[in-house]
């Protein structure tokens, strides 16, 4: 008899053990519940720790207003379906004082409108342990945290005095105040999440899928152009052009790429030929040399 | 040899798919310096491989080469005084197979990063400089990976060119290393003459060195056995949780850590040592008539009996129950060791409060010596007596890697103070109050010092003497 299991089996074993591992030993765990293809599986996973019992933690998502209407849409469909007790936190006061990427540029509105919101929203909540869909594979300064992430009073994350793991035992020791983020996809690739969705049928947001939308293509991005202050400047026109999102986030910071993937495997088909990194559309993580590891120590996920 | 799909005329990706779900995983590890080419190792493997992306790439181009080094050094404080101070963990794969890989720091002080990243592997590559030969280093790294229990070991003799490709020294090295290996229990070790400067027998067969029959490093990775040692084993599985949706169902739910199960099979529960039988294996696609480790299940047993979270289930020769433990352990935090301070230790899904009642040695990780100690500083090995408030139910580390391993947390602080891996059971179980006694004396004598005891209870001072045993001078 051949025991042998495939990745994703692996892979899927060790992030349920996770799940069940937070969900029992923490008072108040909460899903940051991000919409995108990670978040995707990451729910699906914890229908599979917890089955036949529903899934025992609420969702919170970190709504900076910016999002993508198809993104939310979705939000609403998969909570009705799952039947969890979603959040949605939103940090009001800096959108009334007209926060947006455009005027603060995009640190200082991250820094605002996730960040902030993502702390408020955790505070309120008095929760303890919240999961993250990150993956280490994303960038370099991922390939470091831990899957048990420690964060001080103030959620701050510090690399260079990180908790050792080792094997699958991990410390849930904190302190009133403390708290830990959980990242149960640590070990998987863009490549195993897009096959796990194929594998499992999950459903994921309409925009991961290439159909011809009205864009506005500026030096090389495609920009969906949902909000009025993204419109088209001088001489610039909307075009219609056959796109997806590679990663979803905020509609003005988050390019699509020109493609024909309409369908999982051609999705796949295509990433095994593009050579390019996700996150390379992502505007945030190129405003300096390690953006993406002061962020995380401020608290962004 | 690795063919990759995009070079390949046709894309079918129906096919790809159908390859890629039939990819299994390794997981290894590299111990190794800046000085010994480690991060070019692992840069080249990645980008000769395509693990590494190419915006990725571009910004590792310094002076219009890729310093391969800065695909791996994550962290800025890394980049700054270039080494490797943390595990980095990094993906790729190939045609064969999908891999993940802990790159680890080499120098002495980071011993317990090491440890980390050997935790998880089943492979070790160990990294030699041909100009230098072995190294104390090499053989701390050898050591530490041995003791994580790690069945496969590359040793990579790196920078051949550097000695014009000269069989005699790749021969050398071979020869002094070997026995090493023999004694530390390593019994799957495969030497190979690289240059990861100039990619020699990286990924592919080197020119440059006929004489090597052998194959390539990434060859070698594709093609060792990666099926789990554990599912030959007893079966074992700590509850993580009690899964109770309703009046009529309860289950058990945890993620297998050695062997097979099947509904029928006999299981023993502890600690209540009461027996049932399995009925149903629940998961989420519907039941399994078999599992096996490292599944993730939920297990229906045909008796009400009472089992909670971090309870052990299993099958086949029992798990050692035990409230003294002697056990391996590598010392994590800044704190050294303290005999008289409170722990937890979080041993499968459970935690207890424990005491290190006594260093029974410490291991020169350099040397391999053992050496009298009383405590455990940062970076140091060494065997110790745990004793625990509750039973633990464990099999040897060597025999089980799942349900041997535990970490030490500091109940101050919460730091993980320690790993450790379980030998066997303490003899002589819980310490008496001399012998307690003895210990806390022990912890505050500064060594060296000379005991002045009052002359009362000759039994308590014998007691205590033959505690103290090791630790008193005969000058």
């Amino acid at each position: 008899m051949a025991w042998e299991i495939s990745h994703l089996r692996a892979l899927e074993a060790e992030s349920i053990h996770i799940l069940r591992e937070v969900a029992s030993e923490f008072q108040r765990p909460v899903m940051l519940y991000s919409i995108g293809k990670d978040s995707s599986v990451m729910v699906r996973l914890a229908q599979k720790a917890f089955h036949p019992a529903p899934i025992p933690f609420p969702f919170l998502h970190v709504d900076t207003s910016y999002k993508f209407k198809e993104m939310i849409e979705f939000r609403e469909r998969q909570a009705a379906e799952l039947g969890v007790k979603l959040i949605v936190n939103t940090n009001r006061k800096a959108l009334d004082d007209g926060a947006n990427p455009l005027r603060l540029g995009t640190e200082r509105c991250c820094g605002l409108l996730k960040t902030t919101a993502l702390l408020d929203g955790l505070r309120a909540g008095n929760f303890d342990a919240a999961f993250g869909g990150a993956r280490r594979d994303e960038e370099k300064s991922r390939a470091k945290e831990r899957v048990y992430s420690f964060r001080d009073g103030l959620g701050q994350w510090d690399p260079k005095n990180q908790r050792p793991e080792l094997w699958n035992i991990y410390n849930s020791r904190i302190e009133p105040g403390e708290s830990i983020r959980v990242f149960p996809l640590s070990n998987w690739t863009e490549m195993d999440v897009w096959q796990y969705i194929h594998l499992e049928k999950i459903p994921i947001v309409p925009l991961y899928f290439a159909k011809e939308r009205e864009v506005l293509v500026r030096g090389n991005s495609v920009i969906l152009t949902e909000q009025s202050f993204m419109g088209p400047r001088d001489g610039e026109k909307l075009q219609t052009v056959k796109c997806r999102m590679r990663s979803l986030g905020c509609s003005p910071c988050t390019g699509a790429i020109r493609s024909d993937a309409d369908t999982i495997p051609k999705i796949i088909a295509e990433l095994v030929a593009v050579r390019n990194s996700e996150r390379e559309n992502r505007v945030i993580d190129h405003d300096r040399e390690g953006s993406m590891e002061l962020k995380k120590r401020e608290g962004y996920f | 040899m690795a063919t990759l799909p995009l070079e390949a005329e046709r894309f079918d990706v129906e096919e790809f798919l159908a390859r890629e779900q039939a990819k299994d995983l390794l997981r290894f590890t590299t111990a190794g310096s800046v000085d010994d080419g480690k991060s070019t190792l692992i840069g080249r493997l990645l980008h000769d491989a395509r693990g590494a992306y190419e915006d990725q790439l571009k910004q590792a181009i310094r002076g219009g080469e890729i310093d391969f080094s800065l695909l791996t050094d994550g962290l800025r404080a890394e980049r700054e005084q270039g080494i490797t101070i943390d595990v980095a963990y990094r993906y790729f794969a190939t045609p064969k197979r999908k891999f993940i890989l802990a790159d680890t720091p080499g120098h002495e002080q980071y011993t317990r990063n090491m440890a980390t990243g050997a935790s998880t592997a089943q492979l070790a590559i160990i990294l030699l400089d041909a100009a230098r030969g072995i190294t104390t280093q090499s053989l701390r790294h050898a050591y530490i990976t041995s003791l994580l229990g790690i069945p496969h070991f590359v040793i990579a003799v790196n920078k051949m060119d550097l000695v014009d490709y000269d069989q005699e020294v790749f021969h050398r090295i071979r020869a002094e290393f070997a026995p090493f290996l023999t004694r530390l229990g390593v019994d799957d070790a495969y030497f190979l003459p690289l240059s990861a400067l100039k990619g020699d027998n990286v990924v592919d067969r080197s020119k440059n060195m006929p004489w090597f029959d052998g194959h390539s490093l990434l060859t070698q990775l594709e093609s060792v056995d990666t099926s789990p040692v554990t599912v030959h084993a007893p079966f074992r599985m700590a509850v993580q949780r009690v899964v109770r949706p309703d009046m009529n169902f309860r289950g058990y739910a945890g993620q297998i850590a050695s062997g097979v199960v099947r509904p029928g099979d006999e299981v023993l529960a502890q600690p209540s040592g009461r027996r049932s039988r399995v009925e149903r294996i629940v998961t989420w696609e519907g039941d399994l008539e078999v599992a096996h480790a490292p599944l993730s299940v939920t297990l229906t047993l045909r008796d009400e009996i009472d089992i909670s979270r971090g309870d052990m289930i299993s099958s086949g020769p029992e798990p050692v129950s035990a409230k003294a433990l002697e056990a391996t352990m590598v010392w994590f935090d800044n704190d050294p060791l303290d005999p008289s301070r409170h722990y937890l230790i979080k041993h499968t899904s459970q935690i207890v409060p424990a005491r290190v009642e006594a260093v029974e040695y410490r291991v020169d990780v350099n040397t391999l010596h053992a050496e009298s100690v009383h405590t455990l500083s940062m970076n140091e090995v060494g065997v110790v007596r745990i004793a625990t408030a509750r039973p633990v139910f464990f099999d040897p580390y060597r025999e089980n890697r799942g349900t041997g391993a535990f970490v030490l947390i500091d109940r101050q602080t919460n730091a993980t103070a320690a790993a450790g891996m379980i030998v066997a059971a303490a003899e002589g179980g819980n310490e008496s109050a001399a012998e307690r006694l003895a210990r806390l004396v022990r912890a505050a004598v500064p060594p060296g010092a000379h005991l002045n005891l009052p002359a009362e209870d000759e039994t308590a001072i014998a007691m205590l003497r033959k505690a103290l045993q090791g630790f008193f001078r005969h000058d």
